[in-house]
Order: C-alpha cells, then sequence, then structure tokens
C-alpha cells in the first residue's frame, strides 16, 4: 500500500505547474501527464489529421471533377480513398472525441485527473506514430484497399499493405489503453454524490463508448493479424485455396466495423446532449431514457454487422433477420432525436455558433439516420450497394453528424479552457459556410448513387458530370470554410477577449458551476460535493 | 484529496485496469474464435456446400427428355504448375439425367503438389439445381512429378431449373495447398 502512495506522490510532483520546476518548450508536451494538456494534443493532433485527410478528399473530388483520367493513375486515387478513410475515422474524429474525453470527464465528474495518468500520454503519443507509418506507407507505394481493408485484396497487395497493417495495430492499442483509462476513471473517481445517474449526459455516452471500444478493437486488430499472417506466415484465414475464405474477413471486419459506428456517433451525442440544454435554458428532456436509449444502440450495433454484406450471397432468412435487427436500432435513436427536440420544446432558445452546430447535427445527422434505414432494407440495399448513395449516407452521419458536434464542442467549452471568448460573428459564419458547403458536396451524390454511379472508381459515365462538377465545388468550399475554424481557434487563444465565469446561461455542469475561467492547470485536488 | 483516499482509489483503479486488459485480450482471442465458429455455422446451415455431395431425391431423378441443356466444361489453374483440361467442352444433358464427364489434370512440375479445386457455376441461378453426386473436389488431389490423373464428375440437373436456363457453364479452378494443410476429407 504505502507504493502505492508514493507512486501516487511522485506522479503528483511531476505535474506540480509551471511554478516549481515543470518542464517547458516542447518536453512539458512529450512528459506531460495532465489530462488538460493530453486533451489538448488530442484536439490538435486530430485537427492535423482531418486537414491530411481532408487534403486526400480534395485529390478525389479533383479527379472526379470531369469523366475520364486527369490528374492523378487510377492506383493512386484509390490509395486517396483508402488513406482518406483511414485517417479520418482513425486519426481525425475518433481522437477529436477522446480529446473531449480527456478534457471533460475529469472536470465534468470532480476527479482530479484521469485515473491513469502515465498511460494516458503513451495512449496520446502512439498517434503520431501510427500516423507516421501511415503516411510512410504512402510513400512505400500504398495499398488502395478501400478503408475496410477487404480481402484477398489486401492478402496480395504490396509492402505498403505491412505498413498500414501495423498503423492499424498501433491506432488500436491507443484507443483500447484510452477507453480503459476512460471507465476506470468514470468508475472509481466521481465525485462524492456524483452516482452513475446523476452523471452529465457526454460522461454516458463516453463510459458506453468505452467499453464498445474495449470490446471491437482487438477484433479489428485480429482481423488485420490474420490478414498478415496469410501474407507472409503461411495461413490461409482467408485464401480460398488453404480452405479459407475471404467472405470470412467479411464477417470478423465488421463485427468491429458496426459498432466502431457508433463508437464514432455516441460520443457526437454526448456533446450535443450537453449544448442543446445549455442554449434552451432548460435541463435534458428525458436523462433516464436518453441513457437507456444510448446503451441500446450499443448493445444492438453488435448484432448487425451483416447489414453491410447482403450482397455476399446471404441466405434470405440471414438477409431478412439483418434487416429486421438494423431496422430496430432506429427505435432507440428516434427516442434520442424526440428528447433532443423535446429539450429545445417552450425552452429559451439562443442561437451562439456551439447551439447552431448542434441544430446543424440534428438535422442533417437525422437525414443521414434516414438514408440509413433506406439502406437497412435488403432489397433496395442490392443496386445501391457502393454506389454513391452509400457514400452520401455515412458522410452525412460522419461529417453532419460527428464533425458537427465535435465543432459544437469546440465553440462551447473553448472559452471554459482557454478564458477567451472566439469571434461570434466569424463562428456564424464558419457554421453557415459548412452547412451549405456539406449539403452542396454531399446531397447531390444521393442522386448520382440512385443512377448508379460506382463508389471508389476514378472515372465515370458522363451523364454524371453535372452533379459531380456540384459536388467538387462544395468539397473545396467545405474544405477551405475548415481554413476560417482554424484562424477563429487561432485569433480566440490569441486575441479573444476575456470570457466570462459562465458564458451560456443554460450551462449547468460541474466546469461552468465550480470552476473559474479558465481553468486551472490542476482542478478538483479536493472533489466537490455533488447533491 | 488526502493520501489515504488516494491510494484507496489507486489500489480499485489497479483492479480496473486487470479485468479491462483481461476483457481486451478475451476479445482478441474472439476473433480468432470466431473463425472456427463460422465453419460450424456454415457447416450446419449447409451455407457452404460446394465440397459435399448433394442429396439427390428420388422424384427429382425423372429424366424431362423434352428439354436439353447445354452443359460446358471450363477448367483453369492458379498459380499452379499443372495442366488442367475437361476431356469434352460441352455437351448436351436432359435434366433429371444421371451424367458422367471427365477431368485430366497433369502436374509438370518435378515436384509433389497437393491442389483443391473449387467450382463454380454459370448463371448463378442455376447453382441450386446443379447436383453433384460424385466429384474430384470433394477432397485434395496430390500429384507426384509428371503425374497424370484422369476424375470423373457424376451430376444431375434437377428438373425444377427455371425454363430461361438453357445453357450451364461448369467452371472448375485449382488451387495450391499451401501453408495451413486442411483435409476436407
Amino acid at each position: 500500500m504505502s507504493a502505492v502512495i508514493d507512486s501516487h506522490g511522485h506522479a503528483h510532483d511531476d505535474h506540480g505547474g509551471e511554478d516549481h520546476g515543470h518542464p517547458s518548450g516542447l518536453m512539458r508536451w512529450v512528459s506531460t501527464t495532465n489530462h488538460k494538456d493530453i486533451g489538448t494534443l488530442y484536439l490538435w493532433f486530430s485537427f492535423i489529421m482531418f486537414l491530411t485527410g481532408g487534403v486526400m478528399a480534395l485529390t478525389i473530388r479533383a479527379e472526379l471533377w470531369q469523366p475520364g483520367i486527369q490528374i492523378v493513375q487510377p492506383e493512386f486515387f484509390n490509395q486517396m480513398t483508402t488513406y482518406h478513410g483511414i485517417i479520418m475515422v482513425f486519426g481525425a474524429i475518433m481522437p477529436a472525441f477522446v480529446g473531449f474525453a480527456n478534457w471533460q470527464i475529469p472536470l465534468m465528474i470532480g476527479a482530479p485527473d484521469m485515473a491513469f495518468p502515465r498511460m494516458n500520454n503513451w495512449s496520446f503519443w502512439l498517434l503520431p506514430v501510427a500516423a507516421i507509418l501511415l503516411v510512410s506507407s504512402l510513400a512505400m507505394g500504398g495499398a488502395g484497399v478501400g478503408w475496410t481493408m477487404y480481402a484477398p485484396l489486401t492478402t496480395q497487395a504490396g509492402p505498403g499493405m505491412d505498413l498500414l497493417i501495423f498503423a492499424v495495430h498501433i491506432l488500436g492499442m491507443s484507443s483500447i489503453m484510452g477507453s480503459i483509462n476512460i471507465v476506470t476513471t468514470i468508475l472509481n473517481m466521481r465525485a462524492p454524490g456524483m452516482t452513475l445517474m446523476k452523471m452529465p449526459m457526454f460522461v454516458w455516452t463516453w463510459l458506453i463508448t468505452a467499453y464498445l471500444l474495449i470490446a471491437v478493437m482487438p477484433v479489428l486488430a485480429g482481423a488485420v493479424t490474420m490478414t498478415l499472417t496469410d501474407r507472409h506466415f503461411g495461413t490461409s484465414f482467408f485464401n480460398a485455396a488453404g480452405g479459407g475464405d475471404p467472405v470470412l474477413y467479411q464477417h470478423i471486419f465488421w463485427f468491429f466495423g458496426h459498432p466502431e459506428v457508433y463508437i464514432i456517433a455516441i460520443p457526437a451525442f454526448g456533446v450535443v446532449s450537453q449544448v442543446i440544454p445549455a442554449f434552451s435554458r432548460k435541463p435534458l428532456f428525458g436523462y433516464a431514457s436518453m441513457v437507456y436509449a444510448t446503451s441500446s444502440i450499443a448493445i444492438l450495433s453488435f448484432i448487425v454487422w451483416a447489414h453491410h454484406m447482403y450482397t455476399t450471397g446471404m441466405p434470405v432468412a440471414g438477409q431478412l433477420y439483418f434487416m429486421y435487427a438494423t431496422m430496430l436500432i432506429a427505435v432507440p435513436t428516434g427516442v434520442k432525436v424526440f428528447n433532443w427536440v423535446a429539450t429545445m420544446w417552450k425552452g429559451s432558445l439562443s442561437f451562439e455558433t456551439p447551439m447552431l452546430f448542434a441544430l446543424g447535427f440534428l438535422f442533417l445527422f437525422t437525414l443521414g439516420g434516414f438514408t440509413g434505414l433506406v439502406l437497412s432494407m435488403t432489397p433496395v440495399d442490392v443496386p445501391l450497394h457502393d454506389t454513391y448513395y452509400v457514400v452520401a449516407h455515412f458522410h452525412y452521419v460522419m461529417v453532419a453528424g460527428a464533425l458537427f458536434s465535435a465543432m459544437s464542442g469546440i465553440y462551447f467549452w473553448l472559452p471554459k479552457w482557454t478564458g477567451k471568448m472566439y469571434d461570434e460573428t466569424l463562428g456564424k459564419w464558419h457554421f453557415w459556410l459548412s452547412l451549405i458547403f456539406f449539403n452542396v458536396t454531399f446531397f447531390v451524390q444521393h442522386f448520382l448513387g440512385l443512377a448508379g454511379m460506382p463508389r471508389r472508381i476514378p472515372d465515370y459515365n458522363p451523364q454524371f458530370t453535372e452533379f459531380n462538377e456540384i459536388s467538387s465545388i462544395g468539397a473545396f468550399g467545405f474544405g477551405l470554410s475548415q481554413l476560417l475554424f482554424l484562424y477563429i481557434v487561432l485569433k480566440c487563444i490569441r486575441s479573444g477577449e476575456k470570457a466570462p465565469q459562465k458564458p451560456w446561461d443554460g450551462a449547468d455542469t460541474l466546469e461552468w458551476t465550480h470552476l473559474p475561467t479558465p481553468v486551472p492547470y490542476h482542478t478538483f485536488e479536493n472533489p466537490p460535493t455533488v447533491k | 484529496m488526502n493520501q489515504a483516499a488516494l491510494a484507496v482509489t489507486a489500489d480499485a483503479n489497479r483492479q480496473m485496469l486487470k479485468k479491462l486488459v483481461a476483457a481486451a485480450v478475451l476479445m482478441f482471442g474472439f476473433g480468432y474464435a470466431l473463425v472456427p465458429l463460422y465453419e460450424k455455422i456454415c457447416e450446419v446451415t449447409g451455407v457452404r456446400y460446394l465440397f459435399l455431395p448433394d442429396q439427390v431425391t428420388p422424384q427429382n431423378t425423372q429424366v424431362d427428355y423434352s428439354r436439353k441443356i447445354s452443359m460446358e466444361f471450363d477448367a483453369n489453374v492458379q498459380r499452379l504448375a499443372w495442366t488442367f483440361k475437361p476431356a469434352e467442352a460441352s455437351r448436351d444433358v436432359h435434366p433429371g439425367e444421371v451424367t458422367q464427364i471427365v477431368y485430366e489434370i497433369r502436374n509438370t512440375s518435378d515436384r509433389t503438389v497437393t491442389g483443391q479445386a473449387v467450382p463454380s457455376y454459370g448463371p448463378s441461378e442455376a447453382t441450386k439445381y446443379f447436383k453433384k453426386i460424385e466429384c474430384f473436389c470433394f477432397q485434395q488431389q496430390t500429384l507426384g512429378p509428371h503425374e497424370v490423373r484422369r476424375m470423373p464428375v457424376v451430376f444431375v440437373i434437377d428438373p425444377a431449373l427455371p425454363k430461361i436456363v438453357n445453357t450451364i457453364t461448369l467452371s472448375y479452378t485449382f488451387f495450391e495447398v499451401v501453408g495451413a494443410q486442411k483435409d476436407r476429407g
């Protein structure tokens, strides 16, 4: 027991604040174990990855500006779609929400820091390593195998594939460690009186997400490890000649892949569940039903994976089961959307930037949910499979869903974190530009998909030209609007006006009610009492 | 927070860490456990019947002389130093008629090689009406250096075959069995 006290005492000395010998400059960030520093690192990392993946998206859209091959070769085009997907999912969106978790969970439950501060440091610093592996894999000839990394293409791809596999391993390790930290912090380190059912919704969503991550990231690690051993060590998991089956890869991948969708969406629900009540000046409607709905979405996510595989030649009974199970998810999701709308009902609404992004999320995520419901129907999915309709669907839930929610969270908490206000006018510009260009980019892709344009192909039938031009214009507009976001954040940090203690009237979680603005480096060393 | 409380929390955290790491390791194992699990499911539900003889029920063996189906035979090898060809390129058969055809494989290399043939059918609608009673694809084939083997396929076409199908292509691809030498019996 004394060793425990000792190690904790040391950890405490290590991050004793700038006043007593804290490393400065780069070493401060490399060696930090402070949850706020690590949250900031996660958020900046994810923004850099967001821009990297964005440049790849623009390469794709530039090539698709006109039919025929203009700018890049088909192999490189396929690598762009692959790396864009992997970078956005594992490098941008997931780390962004882990960044929020690091900053906000200890503040919201009244804990002094995360449960394992040193492991926290490690889970972050694995990410740049994975990012370097990803980029060097591209330099080694890349692997245009799609972000889903289906066998048998992956078992035959060049050496770039091996680096891609190792990058996925490291990203997985980082996520698992981060999740273990989050679960332990939430379960063991809540302030006295903070019962599970009093936790802010954002904390709840992360508790559920972290469990999902611990359950499915190892399965993905297993799938890519099988690919690796098939490539180099003579196993035949996915090799028909040796008695394996490439369809098996899809089953294993989507057992991870479908919960992964909710790993991205559920923390986004959490942020929106904090923002909407704050700007409606009302508590969240149906808190308990929100908790149960989120948990049921998480549980259902494990039993619907094969709706990504309707065209693999599944028996009809299987198709029917996966179709009905998938449709069932619309029920708890509907409960959540209903609760957000009911929270706003008769509230004193105001429309600052965080609220605008949350409303954008609400509207467009629901639209993406509807196209998901359309795709869940087997007979409809078969002709739409692997067309731009699917691309439009998942960008509505990933970009207008997860990304808008992250933007909302940044604008919401930036004053608390930095002690300075962002420029509200520019923030609104950022929102409206993002909203408009997002729809210009992706709404037309529904039509392209319905007309039969396949995804992941650099060339297309000339009949699709107009819609592709519109989509490309939207994409460049959306990309440039995000530079405005960077400018807004930098301007806020450098020369923002001093933020008041509680800039949002309706915000009622611990970080707003118990802590000064900006939040000090160390908080809640003596836990608050929650009534 | 006082030191005693911190120590208690740190201890609880460590317990939690162990459980969660164990859960992650278990799930990694679960990923691998899916491999035999799926194999079993496919076997039980009969989803994967490529390497098993089909059951031919007596009422389906009534020969329908009013229809003639053109059977086309195709043979391929995948990265294998064998030649593989059917004795005849095509044959007209009646639904319900038990037919035997012969394929020939020849090992052109100087080493002993084991191969597995994987059948496929075109059009895919014909798949469930094409019944294999005996097939060299039910076993792996091992050929010594320069060995030649003639192998029969005995099949019958279910008379319930949809009227629009007049031609069925039976295509086999031989793959070399390397690495895990799974015996399909």
